[in-house]
């Protein structure tokens, strides 16, 4: 009968990766709460200048608004956002953000801004395909979600697949340290 | 739709430093490059681009035109002749963007089945996810073979993939992927950690209207076999959701508590966190229960990560509203949150602090908050006013200070929500704290000479008429009421001008200066505003026909309308002009629409279990009572006084799906019978129900009127009329056939054979209870209905009900028996009570008004007593009702 969001599966209402001007990389909605462009693009503009002023750097931050859960995450000129009902389990979120945020960077091998997402906007799309599918959760481990993506990669040089994870990690390390000495 | 976008692109080339690959991209180009897919050889390299360029522009909220859209689709079709790996995977993206139509998904199905038993693993997931978001229930029980194999499928992708489709094919094709349960369920088992939780979840699904199944699967799993951390969580929501559904044993150990306990030592945070919520969330959850929960919680409260923080101290706000003692163990943590960088959690630690702190840190806490208030936002706020309005009733000295920082929140700027919160509290606290009431219309006031909200002006208009006149100085207040006459919109003009004639009615030292201002606003530019100046001015000057004394005028001044405004617009609406006045006494009472947004407030406010959902009430619906005195057999039956809410006849989703209402008459009782046929190869014919009535002495069959045809998925009535004693409540038990041709129909045309067979299909009994004959009215105030009642007419006795499972089950038989209105919530009976009085409305059958008052008591060994008093306006219907009592 009465059919509670909180006895039934949990669910992801929409994924944003917004650059550090609240503009669109890549969106995906999953609920029909945003049935126009216009109502998507107001939602993600509050969200926006809501979290602006946060300093969500080192860990994902969370906060609550017009009755969503957001939890988000900024990384370099990056936003990352997972919105949710709000009465869904804030740690689930989490680990979606996180297996989003991480696999992006494995996939753009540590080098996650704007520009190379854009430039490799491929992965990033399948990236949060293989994240949710109609707003289920299907992975939230980022080696997974990256591995699936990459296997796949076009991109000619190296294929993703003969580079090891852990040498995904030293680059993506490597390449936060050059922009902390910048 | 192309052209913004390319200015806007050019717009940001100064500022982007960068050159982004898709600068100055313009749809039509893009579909101009989109021909390379139909060359020859193919460039999986150059299609890949392509495609994504596609992708961006619909990303970015451009459309594609109907002629567009096809286009796109057929030319990606034909990249399924690619053998790369990536550009078929960016293929399956752009047919799911697409959303294909179905004459255009037959083109793509065949590659994709190709795909689907292809020997790459990826392939097979992402084919099989693909296929299921496009196709319709024909074609799938095409595919329905793979998808089984599929789900059991060893790769843990394939399987999920086909998992989480089959979630979603639950909604469109329930009935086949019902057939999967024995796939799923083998899935549950599976080792890789997602696959569990995707067919946990399905399961669930398939099963979710069968209590028993649910409780079964709960009962077998909670004993160890789900690692996986998602899975685990949503085996919590399930085991609640069974505990919810089962009664609890008082005093007894809660059935599945240790499961829960069992998951706060977890090792995944979020199973804790799921975990600890369920429990605080229990009905009646005792402290003994909490303390484990509140402890893990509380651990949360230190952890470095903001979610972590946020989740624990939002669940312990929660908590501390309804058990604030069992929380304060966790205050020296909520004390060091108020300073987090984190405005969410900074505020629900306050809020906490503000549910359990006691009397003296009251001040101290109202200091540290108005730091902050001007950077949180509206709903942060409303929780804090909330906060505020309880923390004043529970320390009514501290009102002076906590009304201070109302008013001085009610001066900033805020949204409509916000402010009505922070109203509706300064009304409460005058309402309960005497003390209060002067300073507290002051501030209101105050903020009606600058509010923008027309809703909250005449609120509060409306309460200061109420409550102005009956302060020491009524005069002082005249001046901002004025002011709205002057100064507002016609709505705002039209309730000061109201406001003001209560002023005039109970102040008579007042009453010479009223009648100055109400003549003043006869010359008021709108109708409204001058047409309740005319009338008050002839009410007060005794002129007006609403009565002689001033009681009488008082009365319909002050007194409440008792009928729901809802229903008095419909009557309003059918009224149709003519010699006869309107009649508001004929106004149905029954707040038919008000369960329902209680219920939708609760559901959204609190995510907590909702008890004792509240069943559909029956009323006299004018669709019913149209659709009767149309058919011309059931014309004389007189005024039809109640209809039943549906009764099912048939298990949810069988082939006929039928349900009944009980229309009932003073002489006569018609059942109306709601027939949808799900077969969509067959039309059903002349049906008709044929119903026996052997169990029924007191009935007999008058009329029935079959229906001529019911094609698939269009709902048809059939009727059949009894005829019965008038004055009996006549009951009895009735079986019923369905009778009817059955003709096949070919799916493909839609025509039906000429031949049709006679065939029946039995449907469950049905049942005339005394509950029929009451239609349960609610009172607004039971206190004065049952006082204005003659006591003559009361009947009083004692029943021993027996040994009852529990006080609220004893309390909620004896209203279904009677199907009476509960009056005041005294359906809901306090857990762990030994007593219990229960207030009962309704209207007997013969408009004889019926008020019960029901005291419970409950013994050690649950022998439940019960003494009935009974007041009508008939005698004779009090005895009924003891009888019925009797009976039941």
């Amino acid at each position: 009968m009465a059919d509670f969001s909180k006895e039934s599966c949990p669910s992801v209402k929409n994924i944003l990766l917004l650059d550090s001007e609240g503009k669109r990389v890549a969106v995906k909605y999953f609920s029909d709460d945003w049935s126009t462009n216009a109502s998507k693009l107001a939602y993600e503009k509050s969200v926006f200048t809501k979290t602006l002023k946060t300093n969500a750097r080192a860990e994902a931050e969370i906060t609550l608004f017009d009755g969503y859960i957001v939890v988000y995450k900024f990384v370099h000129d990056l936003h990352f956002f997972v919105s949710a009902g709000d009465d869904e389990n804030e740690l689930i979120l989490a680990s979606v953000l996180n297996g989003f945020s991480d696999s992006v960077g494995l996939l753009l091998r540590g080098d996650v801004e704007k520009r190379t997402a854009l430039e490799n906007l491929d992965l990033i799309l399948l990236c949060i395909d293989e994240i949710i599918d109609g707003g289920i959760i299907l992975e939230t481990d980022a080696n997974t979600i990256a591995g699936k993506v990459a296997t796949n990669a076009v991109d000619g040089s190296v294929p993703f697949s003969e580079q090891t994870i852990s040498q995904a990690l030293a680059t993506a390390r490597e390449h936060l340290a050059r922009s902390l000495l910048k | 739709m192309a052209q913004p976008l390319v200015v806007k692109k050019d717009d940001d080339l100064d500022e982007e430093e960068y050159y982004s690959p898709f600068l100055g991209i313009e749809k039509g180009a893009v579909l101009q490059e989109a021909r390379v897919f139909h060359d020859p050889q193919l460039d999986a390299r150059r299609c890949c681009q392509v495609i994504t360029k596609l992708l961006y522009l619909l990303n970015q909220g451009d459309t594609f035109t109907k002629v567009e859209a096809t286009e796109v689709f057929f030319a990606t079709t034909k990249l399924f002749q690619s053998k790369d790996a990536g550009l078929r995977r960016m293929v399956y993206l752009m047919i799911k963007e697409l959303s294909p139509s179905a004459d255009e998904v037959i083109i793509v199905t065949s590659s994709l089945m190709k795909d689907m038993n292809s020997k790459t693993d990826m392939y097979r997931a992402n084919a099989i996810r693909v296929l299921c978001r496009i196709i319709d229930s024909t074609l799938l029980t095409q595919i329905e073979r793979y998808l089984k194999q599929a789900i059991v499928d060893k790769n843990p992708v394939v399987a999920s993939a086909a998992l989480v489709s089959g979630i979603y094919l639950l909604q469109t094709s329930p009935e086949v992927v019902k057939r999967w349960s024995n796939e799923v369920q083998e899935a549950v088992q599976s080792r890789a950690a997602l696959v569990q939780f995707h067919a946990l979840a399905l399961l669930h699904q398939i099963r979710q209207n069968d209590r028993l199944a649910v409780s079964k699967l709960v009962t077998s799993l909670t004993r160890g076999s789900v690692r996986s951390p998602l899975a685990q969580c949503l085996l919590i929501r399930y085991t609640s959701q069974v505990i919810r559904e089962s009664s609890v044993s008082q005093g007894g150990d809660r059935p599945f508590f240790d499961f829960l306990e069992s998951c706060l030592r977890n090792k995944a945070e979020m199973v804790i966190l799921e975990a600890a919520r369920a429990i605080t969330e229990l009905n009646g959850v005792t402290s003994r229960e909490l303390t484990p929960a509140i402890t893990v919680l509380q651990l949360f409260l230190s952890s470095s990560k903001p979610v972590l923080r946020f989740a624990a101290v939002r669940t312990l706000n929660k908590v501390a509203s309804t058990h604030p003692l069992a929380v304060t163990n966790c205050n020296i943590d909520m004390e060091s949150l108020i300073s987090d960088q984190n405005r969410s959690i900074a505020t629900l630690a306050i809020t906490t602090l503000l549910k359990t702190g006691n009397e003296s840190s009251v001040d101290r806490l109202m200091k540290q908050m108005t730091n902050f208030m001007s950077d949180i936002a509206d709903e942060f706020k409303i929780v804090v006013v909330e906060a505020i309005r309880s923390l004043c009733l529970k320390f009514p000295l501290k009102y002076r200070s906590l009304m201070n920082f109302l008013s001085n929140i009610l001066r900033e700027e805020g949204g409509f929500e916000y402010k009505k919160a922070i109203v509706d509290s300064i009304i409460i606290l005058i309402r309960d704290i005497p003390d209060a009431k002067e300073s507290g219309l002051f501030h209101l006031c105050e903020f009606i000479e600058d509010c923008e909200f027309t809703y909250l002006s005449t609120q509060i208009l409306h309460f200061l008429g109420n409550e102005g006149p009956k302060t020491a100085d009524p005069s002082k207040y005249i001046r901002y009421i004025y002011n709205r006459v002057i100064l507002e919109n016609a709505t705002v003009r039209a309730s000061a001008v109201s406001t003001l004639a209560k002023f005039g009615a109970l102040v008579d030292s007042l009453k010479p200066r009223i009648f100055v201002l109400l003549r003043r606003c006869l010359f008021d530019g709108d109708d409204e505003v001058r047409d309740r100046a005319t009338l008050y001015l002839k009410l007060l000057g005794g002129e007006a026909t609403v009565g002689d004394t001033e009681k009488d005028v008082n009365e319909f001044l002050f007194g409440s309308l008792d009928v729901p405004l809802v229903n008095l617009e419909t009557s309003l609406r059918n009224y149709e002009p003519s010699d006869v006045p309107f009649d508001i006494s004929s106004v149905p009472k029954e707040t038919k629409s008000q369960p329902l947004t209680e219920k939708k407030s609760i559901g959204k406010k609190q995510t907590g279990p909702v008890s004792a959902v509240n069943g559909p009430v029956p009323t006299v619906d004018t669709s019913y009572e149209r659709l009767l005195s149309s058919i011309p057999e059931f014309a004389d039956f007189g005024k039809l006084f109640k209809s039943s809410a549906p009764v099912e006849l048939t298990e949810a989703e069988t082939e006929y799906s039928v349900n009944v209402v009980k229309h009932i008459y003073d002489g006569h009782v018609v059942l109306q019978y709601n027939c949808t046929n799900t077969i969509p190869e067959q039309l059903l014919e002349q049906v008709v129900v044929f119903v026996d009535a052997s169990e029924a002495e007191e009935f007999s069959e008058v009329a029935s009127k079959p229906l001529e045809s019911l094609p698939f998925d269009s709902p048809g009535q059939t009727f059949v009329a009894f005829e019965k004693p008038e004055g009996v409540i006549a009951t009895g038990k009735f079986s019923n056939i369905l009778k009817f041709i059955v003709k096949e129909v070919d799916p493909s045309t839609g025509e039906a054979e000429d031949d049709g067979v006679e065939d029946e299909y039995q449907l469950e009994d049905l049942e005339i209870v005394s509950a029929d004959y009451m239609l349960n009215v609610g009172v607004s105030n039971f206190r004065n209905a049952w006082e204005s009642m003659d006591p003559e007419s009361e009947r009083v006795d004692e029943y021993g009900l027996g040994v009852r499972e529990s006080l609220a089950e004893a309390v909620s038989a004896v209203i279904s028996i009677l199907g009476m209105q509960p009056c005041e919530g005294t359906d809901v009976v306090p857990s762990n009570s030994r007593s219990h009085t229960c207030l009962l409305s309704g209207v007997f059958i013969g408009n004889v008004k019926v008020l019960v008052r029901l005291s419970f008591g409950i013994s050690a060994p649950k022998e439940v007593a019960m003494k009935l008093a009974v007041r009508s306006d008939d005698p004779e219907i009090s005895d009924k009702i003891h009888e019925i009592v009797a009976n039941g």
